[in-house]
């Protein structure tokens, strides 16, 4: 008891004094799921992280861990970072969501950002990106560049925000090609370049031509370059080192604009608890060039498609659709609704194969 | 010429001296590293070895280091008796995982439900699990003579799997918006295993402790410390001494795997929280390192146990402080064992430097 004492005063000694050197230099503590040369989902946090130092000079410091476990190692750095003097904290994965609110429930006046999770409070900040939009325009190119009609689906776990990727790109790939069929292998990591490697290779054996991947490392790509003929997707990074082929296009996870305002907010005194889900439109998610590989027409389908994401006019779950068990989820002219995207954790009608459980 | 010659005994001096110098030279080598990286070794150093102990902040630091040591110990020492006899257990990883999920299963199954024998069912489940998991291969050495260095580290993917498909699907936490992982066992007060968080204190680093002094009293007082010492020495004598090979094997795994199955459940219900899809960090394996790096002792496990913990914390204080990345910390664990591994040839060899070139 006397050490949990004297935890809080010195949370709040660091908090005051924290607050009085808040005018002169902004700590800002990252915490990453993956190595930063993962050429993927960290490396893209930690260009945001690289954004702000840009930013902001000398008026802030930033420091960050890479590879940490999702568990209580999680919560120790970030536990160090807070008690180190840090004023906001982006913890990038969403295994990282209980121990963030355990460590601002001891830090209240140090600020926390959650990346892609969904529980909040008075000092935590959740975001995330509406990854399903560019996946819409992946499905479309998918889908017309495939000869064997077979696309290949790396999954990472089958949590809402993969299931959202695999259902817009399969509704997308189905309307412009209906022979269309998705193979899908769940490799339960986010970042394991041998185990990518083999799901992609499997993929390819089964006669995919098309490798969309929704894990972070380059693997699916060299695989892919290997095999020759079949086509990848950079994901969350653009991965522009295997363009024009077998990369095609990318999803870019665009945080710096994001980081920069939130770092911002801290700095002026106005951050407060929010809850952001950013798409194309505001820049959170872009589409990276589309290579000379994919024909002129399907190109500037695809731009346009893009470009009505962006401007809302257009939305990736408009029915009418069907649940993979053929009853109706969405009526004709009817758009899915944050709440159940969110929480999405079934198929669409056509995609073979279970949901693993 | 030098050459080396083989002890007629092994070296009482270098058994504990191997592991000192094994550290010394981590040390040295290891900042060569931090040096060719671009940081003062020194600072580096300190700061993975120092900090978390004597530092601003050591109050927080020190009740980690019991926190990611306990599980270590605890699984060390169950696979030190087994490696004392021969008897390789390299699965502690998967007896871990089902460990934790045995106890785990227990207390969602009771939720919400408040009562005072919950805890201790789940150390038992937790126990079991790991046990059970360990008889796999046990049985099938004793029954078919298999490897059981293979079927036990096999059985950690199968555990892995299992673990996943509990996470998604039977243990799901229903409040859980379809996010897998189970509900959180730190927020329900009858599960928990802390006992005072602030402290670093769970049940786990209580047992931790409980198995070094047992393991100690096992191995220097009993006739089955004997035996197991014995099997491993001289497998022939033992044999003569009528020592019964397959009850020592099923003793070994069956101990070391009830060990890890309850390290898992402790993390489980503390530290942790949660089952997760990858809720395993690895200890079963580094445990491994600690075995060795204590000599297979039970208190030199107890100090491997906290040096190993050590350079996991000051290993992230480092990158946090001085931007080190994660794989040289990596690398500087690595090294230890590489190093003792090398050192050790002189417990059992002595160098001889004959300068008048071959006799």
């Amino acid at each position: 008891m006397k050490i949990a004492k004297l935890l809080a005063t010195a949370a709040m000694v660091l908090g005051m004094a924290t607050a009085a050197i808040a005018q002169d230099k902004t700590k800002v503590g990252f915490v990453y799921v993956g190595p930063v040369g993962d050429g993927g989902w960290t490396y893209e946090h930690d260009k945001a992280r690289q954004a702000v130092v840009a930013k902001f000079g000398d008026k802030v410091e930033t420091v960050f861990v890479e590879s940490v476990p999702e568990g209580p190692d999680a919560e120790r750095v970030m536990t160090q970072m807070a008690l180190e003097g840090a004023d906001l904290i982006f913890t990038t994965s969403f295994g990282y969501m209980d121990p963030t609110i355990n460590v601002a429930a001891k830090f209240p006046k140090v600020k926390f950002e959650h990346a892609t999770g969904y529980k909040r409070a008075d000092n935590v900040s959740t975001y995330s990106a509406r990854f399903y939009e560019g996946r819409a325009v992946q499905g479309h190119i998918a889908g017309k560049m495939t000869k064997s009609n077979i696309i290949g689906y790396i999954g990472s776990y089958p949590i809402p925000e993969v299931i959202q990727g695999i259902n817009s790109a399969y509704i997308h790939a189905k309307k412009v090609n209906p022979n269309v069929q998705f193979k899908i292998v769940w490799a339960f990591t986010w970042f394991d370049p041998a185990k990518e490697a083999d799901a992609a290779k499997v993929l390819i054996e089964q006669g995919a031509d098309v490798i969309l991947q929704h894990t972070d490392s380059t693997a699916p790509q060299a695989a892919a370059k290997a095999a020759g003929n079949v086509i990848t997707f950079g994901q969350a990074s653009d991965m522009s080192e295997y363009a024009p082929l077998p990369r095609v296009s990318s999803i870019i996870d665009n945080w710096a604009p994001y980081y920069i305002a939130r770092v911002q907010a801290v700095m002026d005194g106005s951050w407060t608890s929010t809850d952001t889900w950013d798409g194309i439109g505001p820049g959170m998610v872009g589409i990276g060039e589309i290579s000379d590989a994919v024909p002129a027409d399907v190109k500037a389908e695809a731009l346009a498609m893009a470009d009505a994401l962006a401007k809302g006019t257009y939305h990736p779950f408009t029915g009418p659709l069907n649940k993979q068990d053929g009853s109706v989820w969405l009526k004709a002219g009817e758009k899915a609704d944050d709440g159940t995207l969110l929480g999405l954790n079934f198929y669409v009608e056509g995609i073979e194969g279970e949901i693993p459980k | 010429m030098i050459r080396l010659e083989k002890r007629r005994m092994p070296s009482q001096v270098w058994t504990w001296a191997a592991p000192v110098v094994a550290v010394l030279a981590t040390m040295v080598a290891g900042g060569a590293v931090f040096a060719a990286l671009g940081k003062d070794p020194l600072v580096a150093i300190r700061t993975i070895f120092w900090d978390p102990l004597f530092s601003e902040f050591a109050f927080y630091y020190r009740p980690q280091l019991m926190i990611k040591g306990a599980p270590l110990v605890l699984i060390a020492i169950g696979l030190s008796l087994g490696f004392r006899a021969g008897i390789w257990n390299i699965g502690a990883e998967g007896q871990y995982i089902m460990g934790a999920l045995a106890g785990a299963g227990v207390a969602l199954a009771a939720y919400p439900l408040e009562a005072a024998w919950l805890f201790p069912a789940m150390v038992i489940a937790g126990a079991l699990g790991g046990w059970a998991w360990a008889m796999i291969p046990g049985l099938l050495k004793v029954t078919l003579g298999t490897n059981e260095i293979l079927v036990s580290l096999m059985l950690v993917y199968v555990a892995e799997k299992i673990l996943a498909a509990m996470a998604l699907g039977l243990m799901k936490n229903p409040d859980g918006f379809g996010f897998p992982g189970s509900r959180n066992l730190q927020q329900y007060p009858s599960a928990t295993s802390w006992i005072d968080q602030a402290a670093g204190l769970h049940w786990g680093v209580a047992a931790a402790f409980i198995a070094v002094i047992a393991a100690y009293v096992l191995l220097s007082r009993h006739v089955l410390g004997f035996q197991i010492r014995l099997a491993g020495q001289a497998p022939r004598a033992a044999r003569f001494a009528g020592v019964n090979t397959a009850r020592l094997v099923l003793f070994c795994l069956g101990t070391s795997g009830a060990l890890a199955g309850m390290a898992g459940l402790f993390e489980v219900a503390g530290p942790s929280g949660v089952v997760s899809i990858d809720f395993n960090a690895g200890y079963g394996f580094t445990a491994i390192i600690v075995a060795f790096l204590g000599r297979l002792h039970p208190l030199g496990i107890l100090l491997a146990g906290g040096l190993m913990a050590l350079t996991y914390v000051g290993g992230d204080m480092a990158q946090a402080n001085l931007q080190l990345p994660k794989a040289a910390i990596q690398l500087f664990q690595g090294m230890m064992l590489f190093f003792l591994l090398a050192v050790d040839v002189f417990t059992n060899f002595r160098l001889r430097i004959n300068l008048r070139g071959a006799a």
